[in-house]
């Protein structure tokens, strides 16, 4: 069942577009001269420790945080020019996997996933409830689960409802924010496998945010990776690398290396300094 | 272009002598005034801000369907207790202050007109609002103020939805259809609590008491400890959905969310009180010029 019908499809056109991007909170700088262009049916990992702007550079890209400068383009268009029914329209182009899965508690999964449907389409009851138990079949949740709450499912189960919900609108980019955190191994590897499984059946672009290499290495066509502006020179750029996840292993800066094998080095170092031992 | 630059920071006068010690301590003084007036008029402007879109929410679309009712339960019939027992309460006990006095002045048949007079102008109002801001303002902030640190917010803004059309309009709505019944409520409950303790156990003739109650307590009484309801409810809703939208990260955020939006309602209740009384006493002057009220 499909929603929409194809956008035009200007395959030599980045489908998003970052160019020159800053963002800033109060005195905190956040990223800094981002350029990133991510094509039509790419998975782009972005990886880096906490607090490098991950999360932020995913939020802006959907237009939930504003970038102090720069611009973002989605399909060849300026988000911060779009009025706000027309961003409404754009965002349901997007779906947006978050951390914590972020499922509304007062409803149950069925009206979870429902609810762009019953937001932004003129479906049926009936319709959208086989839509409903399609994407969640899709993510290997049985039908019975449509009348839970939130509460009552694992982890697991929430994110795996999360990835239904995001695709429900069947978007043509997915936005996943650290789809793997507190997940066990196993449950980790399923998500890795759903996400394959998503590009798989739906034509879709998919950015992961993610410090989990084995999630980077596996889902991802392409990895960039960011570093935490406190640690950087001002002349230094944020990204670090940009390239494929097979050669990441051999990239020129230490810094990168030192990120994917799980290095501390000097970490220790600087905590034994703050801590005064 | 990059537009990032930081504003410089002040750096303090070096040297330890007293002019430098002095002129640093007024420097931070004035810095940290600066900083709180700052801060106060940013938040009143996003408070502003966020009163103009939920009215433009609340003009330009109807709420989502199944999303007022909801609203409409939880700040009106689960309220509706708790407010009817205030009411009586209050009104037993103005019978019980006001007995001593009036009974000295052989006037106690006069104490019907004084209970109602003071329950339907202020005490009724007043205190069904700040029974709401209590049981619902606080609870809007630590709903919203959850959902918030739990980035249901952002889900709802990452699906293409308004959250102040989704979340704020069904609460103000709600509370601002609800709050004069729910005063009208107090306002009952503290008549018969009043006249059943001044009746029923002081023994006052009944017909006096409310005889006098009519001839004093007009329609217009009643009339204005509603219209200050409605903006009692309004102050309540926004004030608690704005505090859950700007809640700080974790469990102490929401729990200061869910604090201050009690102790802001409460405030702006007090503040709006006195605002309306003042004006409707200039009302109340214009139509009526010769008028007077009892109390």
């Amino acid at each position: 069942m499909s929603l929409y019908s194809a956008p035009p499809n200007d395959s030599s056109k980045p489908l998003i577009r970052l160019d020159d991007l800053h963002v800033r909170f109060g005195q905190q700088r956040v990223l800094r001269g981002i350029n990133l262009d991510v094509p039509r049916g790419q998975t782009l990992a972005v990886i880096g420790e906490s607090g490098c702007g991950k999360t932020v550079l995913l939020k802006t890209i959907i237009g939930l945080v504003r970038p102090t400068s720069g611009t973002v383009y989605f399909d060849g268009r300026d988000l911060a020019s779009l009025k706000q029914d027309d961003l409404a329209t754009t965002r349901t182009r997007f779906g947006f996997v978050f951390q914590q899965a972020a499922l509304f508690d007062s409803l149950t999964i069925g009206q979870n996933v429902a609810f762009p449907l019953r937001r932004h389409t003129d479906y049926t009851e009936d319709e959208i409830r086989e839509i409903v138990v399609m994407r969640l079949a899709e993510v290997g949740l049985p039908a019975s689960v449509v009348q839970k709450k939130p509460a009552e499912l694992s982890g697991g189960m929430r994110k795996r409802v999360g990835l239904a919900r995001a695709l429900a609108m069947e978007p043509e980019v997915v936005l996943y924010d650290e789809p793997t955190t507190g997940l066990d191994p196993i449950m980790s590897d399923v998500i890795n496998e759903l996400i394959l499984n998503t590009r798989r059946h739906h034509p879709v672009a998919g950015i992961v945010v993610t410090h989990d290499m084995r999630t980077a290495q596996k889902v991802a066509d392409r990895v960039v990776m960011l570093y935490p502006l406190a640690r950087l020179r001002d002349d230094e750029p944020q990204m670090l690398y940009d390239g494929p996840p097979s050669e990441i292993e051999q990239a020129p800066d230490p810094r990168v290396s030192q990120f994917v094998r799980g290095e501390a080095r000097e970490r220790l170092m600087e905590l034994r300094t703050q801590n005064g031992s | 272009m990059a537009t990032d630059a930081a504003p410089t920071p002040w750096k303090p006068v070096e040297g330890n002598g007293l002019s430098a010690r002095l002129m640093n301590w007024v420097a931070n003084w004035i810095a940290d005034l600066g900083e709180i007036v700052n801060t106060m008029i940013l938040a009143l402007g996003d408070m502003a801000n966020f009163t103009m879109a939920t009215l433009w929410w609340l003009v330009m679309r109807r709420p989502y369907r199944g999303t007022l009712l909801p609203s409409c339960y939880q700040i009106g019939v689960l309220s509706l207790p708790v407010v009817a027992l205030t009411g009586v309460f209050i009104g037993m006990v103005l019978a019980v202050q006001s007995y001593a006095q009036f009974r000295m002045l052989g006037m106690e048949t006069r104490m019907g007109a004084v209970i109602n007079m003071s329950l339907v102008r202020e005490l009724g109002p007043v205190l069904a609002a700040t029974m709401l801001a209590g049981r619902v303002g606080s609870a809007m902030a630590a709903e919203l103020g959850t959902m918030r640190v739990t980035e249901q917010i952002d889900a709802l803004s990452a699906m293409g939805a308004n959250p102040i059309h989704y979340l704020v309009v069904p609460r103000f709505l709600a509370c601002l259809v609800l709050i004069p019944a729910l005063t009208t409520t107090a306002d009952f409950m503290g008549v018969v609590g009043g006249a059943f303790y001044s009746i029923g156990l002081l023994d006052i003739d009944s017909h006096h008491y409310w005889e006098n109650s009519r001839q004093f307590v007009g329609l217009f009484d009643l009339f204005s400890g509603l219209f200050k309801s409605l903006f009692f409810g309004a102050a309540i809703a926004l004030i608690g959905c704005h505090r859950g939208f700007t809640c700080d990260p974790g469990a102490e955020g929401v729990g200061k969310a869910a604090t201050s939006a009690f102790v802001l309602s409460f405030v702006a209740i007090l503040f709006l009180d006195l605002l309306l009384a003042i004006l409707l006493e200039q009302v109340y002057v214009l139509i009526w010029p010769g008028g007077a009220s009892l109390v």
